[in-house]
């Protein structure tokens, strides 16, 4: 096991330099000059040509390109993401301010879509090829086919019309007022949630429907258990591990409702964090944004599999 | 594409069962799953709206008309019009040609391009197959809506660039599975056989293992159109997509559409339907899909 993980974690030394490479390339293809961005763009008029060489010299956009690489790759390094075209703040803090509204969200959301998903996918398995499996898919294949954003949008168009509700401008912690906040995330969560908990479904119905054909299974049925034995005690818990890695792989798709759902509910978190930069054209954060984003979604990989290694007894990792 | 798949059937299937016709293929399929039957009408549905639409649709698209600005759904108006007078039935009709360009064509440069990446590397193998896997685990690395993000604000809002930003993500994950398959392929006795028999390398590719990495390419295909239609939606929400006044459906939620919602619900309400319609019907039709031509599903 101790290998395996240092195996992992070596392998992950590539990935993330190459994420890294990738991202200054993508940043550096932009067309444009940030420079003149920050001045205005080209519409802003006369720009003294002077300042504007400064500016390019204070950015580090005047040096070659193979020093521009090593200084983002150092400061990658230190945790040094450089500083925001817009407001001035280093990227970090920016981010550090924006991050515990996403943490909650995509926390909630994921208990939501469990709650939703165990045992919709499990009574689906169960009865497959029935009414209740058909009504299960729909809601599930419909839940992905529905896009996040719009149900913000309803649930928002909802509250505002049937409720007088206005959707609350500022962020408050739980720790300072756990109402204040609930009132806050709760439609946003269910909103996540729901779309998330349609990916949990499937799969807890596919792993679900795969162990049931088991031979421990069969077993189960003839020593003349109930079903309800059979199917929690047995099956469920080995159902479990796919679904298990799934909460985690499907931490993308939670990135990308949080993208779409905090832009919808106005709410200050990273997803809403990049779609401003990208719409301001702020490319350090951008640059920052997309690079912590991939590491976050490699280390979540791989705490994923060690779960697994984990959970699974019969996995022994080489 | 279909004699493709009938190839790969035929292979697998031929000294089995009663070879069957197209029709007696699609009978069988609407027989066996009603959910990818009806999935499939949706998508036909849906095809023949986008290729009539020039007929179909009762006003112009993009004609402006400000005495009827926020008209509610009418005999002559059956969605309302949005803020421009602009008949909102007509934008979703015409909308249904955006989607479905950018769903198959996303899905298919980025299905395609990935596939002949995993069979070249399930082939040729060695340092080529290394590198590959190894540049692929980047890209990976990258949740897809970022990644699509990232590469649709460099390109700039435009229909085509949306398709280049969604088709790019889509690349790494069609070649890991078409990889996965091919390496299984070569490991075959047959073909071994031809390729002891002196066949030609580029004979061995493309006629013994290309057939067999089908399926599972128009699953994935399959598979990809749905969410390429909804990353469509979502760019074009986030004005990174198709740019006004191109009657692109996530674009047709953006910005305004919130803040007039309260005077006129019918505009984010109509076009939402519609992707949600679109996406519902490629997933059911692709799940069906998937259980019918996945070997280790059938019979279930």
């Amino acid at each position: 096991m101790r290998t395996y993980i240092l195996k992992r974690l070596l392998l992950m030394v590539p990935t993330l330099l190459g994420a890294a490479t990738l991202v200054f390339l993508i940043m550096r293809v932009i067309p444009g000059d940030v420079a003149l961005l920050i001045f205005g763009g080209d519409q802003a008029g006369h720009i003294d040509p002077k300042q504007l060489a400064a500016m390019r010299q204070r950015l580090g956009l005047d040096d070659p390109l193979l020093v521009q690489y090593a200084t983002w790759l150092w400061g990658v390094l230190r945790l040094d993401f450089g500083t925001s075209l817009w407001t001035g703040q280093p990227v970090i803090e920016e981010l550090l301010i924006r991050l515990p509204l996403s943490l909650q969200l995509a926390l909630l959301a994921t208990m939501v879509s469990v709650i939703i998903a165990i045992p919709l996918g499990m009574l689906a398995a169960v009865r497959q090829d029935t009414w209740v499996d058909y009504v299960v898919r729909v809601i599930s294949i419909g839940g992905l086919a529905i896009p996040g954003f719009w149900v913000g949008i309803l649930t928002i168009l909802t509250l505002v019309i049937f409720f007088g509700w206005g959707p609350p401008l500022e962020f408050t912690p739980p720790w300072v007022d756990p109402w204040a906040n609930l009132s806050m995330m709760i439609w946003p969560v269910l909103t996540v949630g729901y779309r998330f908990s349609a990916v949990t479904t499937r799969m807890t119905r596919s792993t679900v429907l795969e162990v049931l054909r088991e031979d421990y299974i069969r077993t189960a049925w003839a020593k003349g258990l109930r079903e309800r034995a059979v199917v929690i005690r047995h099956a469920l818990k080995n159902a479990m591990l796919p679904v298990i890695t799934l909460i985690g792989t499907e931490f993308a798709f939670l990135i990308g409702g949080l993208v779409v759902t905090e832009t919808v509910f106005t709410l200050n978190g990273i997803g809403r964090f990049v779609v401003d930069a990208v719409a301001h054209r702020d490319y350090p954060v951008v640059q920052a944004l997309v690079f912590l984003i991939a590491t976050g979604f490699v280390v979540i990989n791989l705490l994923v599999d060690l779960t697994y290694a984990w959970f699974d007894p019969r996995i022994r990792y080489r | 594409m279909a004699t493709n798949v009938e190839v790969a059937h035929a292979t697998a299937t031929a000294s089995l069962a009663p070879r069957l016709t197209l029709v007696e293929e699609v009978l069988k399929f609407a027989r066996t799953k009603p959910l990818g039957a009806g999935g499939g009408l949706i998508i036909l549905g849906m095809m023949v709206v986008a290729a009539l639409a020039g007929t179909l649709a009762p006003y112009d698209a993009y004609q402006a008309d400000y005495a009827l600005q926020f008209a509610r759904p009418s005999a002559e108006h059956w969605f309302g019009t949005d803020e421009f007078g602009r008949d909102l039935m007509s934008r979703i009709m015409y909308g249904a040609r955006i989607a479905l360009f950018v769903g198959f064509t996303a899905s298919f440069i980025g299905c395609t391009i990935g596939g002949l990446l995993g069979v070249t590397s399930a082939y040729v193998g060695g340092r080529l197959d290394l590198l590959l896997e190894r540049l692929m685990d980047i890209l990976l690395a990258f949740p897809q809506l970022i990644l699509a993000l990232a590469i649709a604000s460099i390109l700039g809002p435009a229909v085509q660039n949306v398709v280049i930003a969604i088709a790019i993500p889509i690349i790494p994950r069609a070649a890991r599975v078409v990889r996965a398959t091919a390496l299984s392929v070569k490991e075959n006795v047959y073909v071994e056989a031809v390729s002891a028999l002196g066949a030609p390398q580029a004979r061995i590719v493309l006629r013994h293992i290309v057939p067999n990495v089908v399926a599972p390419y128009i699953i994935l295909l399959t598979a990809q159109l749905g969410g390429a239609i909804l990353a469509e939606a979502a760019l074009s929400y986030l004005g990174l997509g198709a740019a006004e006044p191109t009657p692109s459906w996530g674009l047709m939620l953006s910005g305004s559409a919130l803040s007039y919602a309260e005077k006129a619900p019918w505009i984010p309400i109509f076009p939402g339907i519609a992707i949600s319609l679109g996406v519902f019907g490629f997933n059911l039709f692709g799940d069906s899909l998937r259980d019918a031509l996945d070997p280790k599903l059938r019979g279930r």
